[in-house]
């Protein structure tokens, strides 16, 4: 074994562009494939965060007195799945909507009476939290007496889903033409390795080298070249993540989201993928030179 | 009953042809080389000399016929196998075949290595062998930096190191001044008195007058023994 990695490592120098050719390429084939996969674990993270918090808006129809609204309190506590009920005012909305709006106050401060409706903010409990639970819930609580009206955020997650499905698969897709492009560079940065050496594999034959003798050091140039590709992109993931990352985390500190680096068992399944890339380009370019 | 020539035959040709397209490299040569024999065969260029060795370490298939190389009929040997055939060999070239990005050492050492020699032995063995061929100070030179003469001495260590039962020398002294020739000639013959078998494709006419083995001529394809030798 430390005579085929001596080999190999000293193949690598002897061959050092074509090599650095390849390692480039599966460093720049880990790094978008790696942030892809950042992106997405994090707005995972993100996703799974506001559905936690997903609240169901009650409003109370116009002229509801206030023994109809204790009664639509008690009959919402006796739902089950609902977490807690707060009762928003009328005139606390209008309050929350001027300190929103701060510069278009003066709208408000015109009009004559309070349009908005008294209401209920309602939140979940976590098991609730699936879109056919809340439209379900969403159901009951509409066909309340006094309530004229229930908003919830399904549909907004539901459109964030199925955007963020789709931006999924056409990572997977992307990964996938990023994973065969960059085993067809290495098989073929491989192959021009072995036209360069032909003579010398001919003469190896020829002293009684078996095919395996004359492959094993290509295989582990291939492991090598794979695990400094993965290193690489994954470094400058890294690297990137750092330097940006810190910024995001501030804007989403107030979604009480923090964001995050792959964890040490993820970018040992990269680097074993950015290994696994070298392999296949190996095997082959050597599938076919041992043919010929 | 076989003869006690066939018993201890190393080498036997039946009837072997070879054909280039329709060119005919090698008809109906029928040959036994005996274990420890020294063997010349002798011809002009294109004669067929280096197609006869190339077909015993299978570089060519034969087109008809049948070669038995230490009991291993060659035509029913599987590929996986070819490499253990080769090993039996010692090879040299004319044009020496050595890797020029490896050290002479290195170049020796090939074939100790791919018969998964340990390192202290590869060590011992090929400063052996470059001491006998008298390459041992030229062990760190690469190849393009020697002279013919000392390619291909290291050529002929390279065929030795692996101890091999049969050395094939394929017009070894070609591209040699007389003075490298013999002192090619005579490490075959050193290697020969050891025991080896020994058998040197030559046009080399002042090679086989100095010939003590049998000589067999190639023309056109067609073995024969020379009348006048």
């Amino acid at each position: 074994m430390i005579f085929y990695t001596r080999r190999a490592i000293k193949d690598i120098l002897e061959n050092r562009f074509l090599n650095v050719v390849t390692i480039i390429t599966i460093a720049l084939s880990v790094l978008i494939f790696s942030a892809f996969g950042l992106f997405f674990l994090n707005a995972q993270d993100m996703f799974n965060a506001w559905k936690k918090g997903v609240r169901i808006m009650v409003y109370l129809a116009p002229g509801t007195s206030e023994a109809q609204r204790l009664d639509t309190r008690y009959r919402l506590q006796t739902i089950a799945g609902i977490q807690s009920i707060s009762f928003i005012s009328k005139a606390d909305a209008l309050e929350l909507m001027k300190a929103r709006m701060q510069r278009q106050t003066s709208l408000l401060d015109n009009m004559r009476e309070n349009p908005l409706p008294d209401a209920f903010e309602v939140t979940l409990v976590t098991e609730s939290n699936s879109p056919e639970k809340i439209e379900f819930l969403a159901q009951r609580i509409e066909g309340l007496p006094s309530v004229s009206e229930v908003e919830y955020g399904q549909q907004w997650i539901d459109r964030f889903a199925n955007f963020f499905n789709l931006f999924k698969l056409v990572g997977y897709g992307m990964g996938a033409m990023f994973f065969m492009a960059t085993i067809f560079i290495a098989a073929n940065t491989i192959r021009l390795v072995l036209y360069s050496r032909r003579e010398e594999i001919h003469i190896m034959r020829l002293v009684g080298a078996t095919d395996n003798f004359i492959k094993f050091p290509f295989y582990l140039e291939g492991l090598i070249q794979g695990l400094s590709g993965g290193l690489i992109g994954l470094g400058m993931l890294f690297s990137a993540f750092s330097a940006i990352g810190s910024q995001f985390e501030q804007t989403l500190s107030a979604e009480m989201v923090a964001i995050r680096f792959f964890s040490i068992g993820t970018c040992a399944a990269i680097l074993g993928g950015g290994m696994i890339t070298g392999l296949l380009g190996c095997f082959f370019s050597l599938k076919q030179f041992v043919k010929e | 009953m076989t003869s006690m020539a066939e018993k201890s035959a190393v080498i036997r040709m039946f009837h072997v042809h070879k054909r280039y397209g329709a060119k005919q490299a090698l008809v109906d040569a029928t040959l036994d080389i005996a274990k420890n024999e020294f063997l010349f065969i002798s011809g002009p260029s294109g004669a067929g000399k280096s197609t006869l060795l190339k077909l015993l370490y299978l570089a060519e298939p034969v087109s008809e016929g049948q070669i038995l190389v230490d009991g291993m009929n060659l035509s029913r040997i599987p590929r996986r196998r070819i490499p253990m055939l080769r090993r039996k060999f010692g090879i040299i070239f004319q044009d020496y075949k050595l890797i020029p990005s490896r050290t002479v050492y290195e170049n020796v050492a090939l074939v100790l290595e791919v018969r998964g020699k340990k390192r202290s032995l590869i060590e011992k063995k090929v400063k052996s062998v470059l001491r006998v061929v008298g390459m041992e100070d030229r062990m760190a030179a690469y190849p393009p930096s020697l002279s013919g003469g000392e390619q291909q001495r290291v050529a002929v260590a390279r065929a030795v190191a692996g101890d091999p039962t049969i050395i094939l020398a394929d017009e070894p002294t070609g591209s040699l001044d007389d003075e490298s020739a013999a002192t090619i000639f005579e490490l075959l013959n050193m290697f020969y008195n050891r025991g080896a078998t020994v058998v040197v494709a030559t046009h080399d006419k002042a090679l086989i007058k100095n010939a003590t083995g049998r000589v067999l001529q190639i023309r056109q394809g067609r073995l024969d023994t020379p009348p006048d030798i």
